[in-house]
């Protein structure tokens, strides 16, 4: 038995760790989420050429054909460096056509979605239609709800933008009349899904985590650092506790997706709703470190707890999931 | 990344299974304290004739040389067959251990096999009244004389003084050095007019604990551990044993909490309840989020030698957890849980002392925030 990164995995997480510090520094990130369209092709680009939008769909469609452990350690970086990125939306089709579709619809689509030349956008929740991430770009949709889960190419829908406030990510509402019908259970690809954005949810919240902790060795009031206080200093170890839980619970889920799929029900919910929890609150807990410059747009910090409150209401919500949790413990 | 037992892991846990299954005590007697205390120790020597006492300890020793996963592994069998816990719990996870890390041949070979087979208990003398969370102030004095120290002072908190025959005993031999490197740690023995144990009753009614009156008591030489001056670092060894050891047992132990609350739930009525469901399924996470985190640790431990920053959480969320459930049970319980003669009762009770026993969370929060995130001391 071993809970940690195999030498493979590790190197992943270093080599995502070093392209996208470089690729998406702080400044980056606020030039593309201020523009109005957080997605830059050319990073796109780059992306592809790593593999990354392959990395967990099967070799025979043009993937790495490897797991949700390498797509979650691939996701928890983004989420660290905050990157806008079509990136999970892509994922998320992938799997959902990888493991619902027929043999035909895996052939005609996971390609174009392995390779990252002809992107899949896949639907996060349903308010007032299906909200699909970063639909427009796209070339198929894969939709879960009002007509049941299908595919949609991406001409034959009607998208319209959802100003929410996390400028990081673009959602569209969409309007599907027909569809391609997904003939498999997409129960697993949901909860893959799921354990993918909790895992950018732990990246994130790592991230605000780091901030507020270099902050509080550096800033000084009534003649030293401010993280010298305890109502500073044990918040901040709450935040961590928070993170590590998450990760933990992460991580397992992850795993279960690859190789225990009959655990994974509970795991994912568990791992959603508390990487949810952890990311909002220790964003919230990260702005109150910081005082004033953390209410400030000149900080980046409300990207993250952005980031952190959107996706808290994307595939189901903590209360959803601590209610599937509460059923799957035999209550 | 694997969570699967190897096959060799599988062997050993069907090993273990096979022979709890044989050798299972059965339920503790009713009675009192002192009749649990002597099932205890005979279930531990059980234990130790078919080697499993010292399970974590270098085979050399008497112990089983087991790897981290396979302590975990016979943990969680233990958990399973609700197995009782061994008498000589403290000796066996801090005195046994401090005594291989920093003792003499002749320490090793005096104090070890007693340890294993329960015939000598061993209790821990570190607090004091005005000592608890600043350990290093202490002032049980220690006064050097020809073949051996007199010892006098008072020491309190000391869990199973009264079944103790060794006491783990942190007192100042150097007052004028700073105030760390003062200590000297030793091996007290119980048996002396000198040292005197009264029972101190807790808020459960029970007196798991007690306190020390320490007036002249002799410790020879032979009896101190890791050399004059050097008690701080072997204390140090001690307490991290303590706390290294808690993680993977005891998200076992809230499980099985966790499920009598489930159970309590719906014979409640209240397994329905929106409200109820919420919180249960907030315990389960933290319950999870404990196992998978020691899993995770463990893992970092075998790999690099220590163990990542979730470890140093394990306390926090253990003891939150642990008294959260038995808060839950009251609420769901009504007068019937807070019946004295009903275990919710008592558990609750307990628990309290859970934020406080093997330091408190404040003060592990300090911990974290100096060790883990580097934030700077208060002082
Ligand atoms: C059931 C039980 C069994 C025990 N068994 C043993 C035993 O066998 N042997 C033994 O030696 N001891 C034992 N103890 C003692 C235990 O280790 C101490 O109680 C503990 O270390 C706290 O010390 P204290 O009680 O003096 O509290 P104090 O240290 O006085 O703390 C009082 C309060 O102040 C807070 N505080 C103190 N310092 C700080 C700080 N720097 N920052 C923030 N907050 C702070 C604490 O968190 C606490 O809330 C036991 C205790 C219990 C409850």
């Amino acid at each position: 038995m071993e809970f940690g990164f195999s030498d493979e995995q590790r190197e992943i997480k270093a080599t995502a760790r070093e392209f996208l510090a470089s690729r998406f520094p702080a400044e980056k990130v606020r030039e593309l989420a201020e523009s109005g369209n957080p997605y830059d092709d050319a990073l796109w680009g780059e992306m592809c050429e790593l593999g990354w939008p392959g990395i967990a769909i099967p070799e025979r469609y043009g993937g790495q054909g490897l797991g949700v452990v390498e797509l979650v350690i691939l996701l928890e970086e983004m989420g660290y460096a905050l990157a806008p990125s079509p990136f999970i939306s892509n994922a998320y089709a992938g799997a959902l056509i990888a493991s619902a579709g027929s043999d035909e619809q895996r052939e005609r689509w996971l390609p174009g979605i392995a390779a990252g030349t002809a992107r899949g956008a896949a639907e996060f929740t349903n308010e007032g239609g299906p909200v699909v991430g970063a639909a427009k770009g796209s070339t198929v949709l894969a939709l879960l709800t009002d007509g049941g889960p299908r595919i949609v190419p991406t001409a034959d829908a009607e998208l319209e933008r959802i100003p929410v406030i996390d400028d990081t990510r673009a959602y569209f509402r969409v309007r599907a009349e027909s569809g391609d019908p997904l003939p498999g259970d997409v129960a697993w690809a949901r909860a893959a899904g799921a354990v993918a954005l909790a895992a950018e949810s732990v990246g994130l919240a790592a991230r605000a985590l780091d901030i507020a902790t270099e902050y509080a060795k550096e800033r000084e009031q009534f003649g030293r650092p401010i993280g010298a206080y305890q109502a500073v200093s044990h918040r901040l170890a709450n935040m961590l506790w928070a993170v590590e839980e998450a990760r933990s619970l992460t991580y397992y889920a992850a795993w279960c997706a690859d190789a225990d799929p009959e655990a994974l029900p509970l795991a994912a919910s568990m791992a959603k709703a508390r990487a949810s929890d952890a990311a909002c609150s220790v964003t919230h807990d990260a702005i109150q470190t910081l005082g004033g410059i953390g209410f400030t747009w000149e900080h980046d910090i409300h990207f993250f707890l952005k980031r952190a409150r959107v996706s808290a209401q994307l595939m189901g919500t903590a209360a959803e999931h601590r209610e599937r949790v509460a059923s799957l413990v035999g209550l | 990344m694997d969570l699967t037992l190897t096959a060799e892991e599988q062997a050993f846990r069907d090993e273990v299974r096979a022979w709890l299954a044989e050798n299972h005590p059965g339920e503790p007697p009713a009675g009192g304290e002192d009749a649990q205390f002597e099932f205890a120790r005979q279930w531990q020597r059980t234990l130790h004739e078919a080697g499993w006492a010292g399970i974590s300890w270098p085979r050399e020793y008497g112990g089983r040389g087991a790897t981290l996963i396979e302590q975990a592994i016979f943990q969680e069998e233990m958990a399973r067959a609700k197995a009782p816990r061994p008498a000589n719990v403290l000796g066996l996870v801090m005195g046994g251990p401090v005594v291989i890390a920093h003792g003499t041949e002749e320490q090793k070979e005096r104090f070890l096999e007693p340890i294993l087979s329960a015939e000598e208990i061993w209790c821990q003398g570190f607090s004091e009244p005005g000592s608890g969370s600043d350990l290093a102030s202490l002032k049980t004095r220690a006064v050097k004389e020809d073949g051996g120290w007199r010892i006098t002072g008072q020491k309190v908190w000391t869990t199973y003084a009264h079944h103790a025959k060794w006491c783990m005993l942190l007192a100042r031999s150097d007052p004028d050095a700073p105030k760390h490197k003062g200590l000297t740690y030793f091996i007290l023995d119980m048996e002396q007019d000198e040292v005197e144990v009264r029972p101190l009753r807790q808020i459960t009614g029970e007196a798991e604990f007690n306190e020390l009156f320490i007036d002249g008591a002799w410790v020879p030489d032979e009896n101190v551990i890791g050399g004059e001056g050097n008690g701080w670092a072997v204390a140090i060894t001690t307490l991290m044993n303590e706390r290294a050891g808690l993680g993977a047992t005891a998200a076992l132990g809230l499980q099985a909490t966790l499920d009598d609350l489930i159970e309590l739930a719906k014979r409640r009525g209240r397994a329905g309840d929106p409200l109820v469901r919420d919180r249960i399924a907030r315990l389960k996470i933290a319950v999870e989020g404990l196992r998978l985190g020691a899993l995770r640790s463990l893992t970092a431990t075998m790999r690099v030698g220590i163990p990542g920053p979730e470890g140093s959480i394990a306390k926090l969320q253990w003891s939150a957890a642990n008294q959260a459930m038995t808060e839950l049970a009251l609420e769901l319980g009504g007068l019937e849980a807070l019946r004295t003669d009903d275990s919710w009762s008592y558990r609750f009770l307990r628990s309290r002392a859970n934020s406080i026993e093997g330091g408190t969370s404040d003060v592990l929060r300090n911990i974290v925030a100096e060790r883990v995130l580097g934030l700077p001391k208060l002082r």
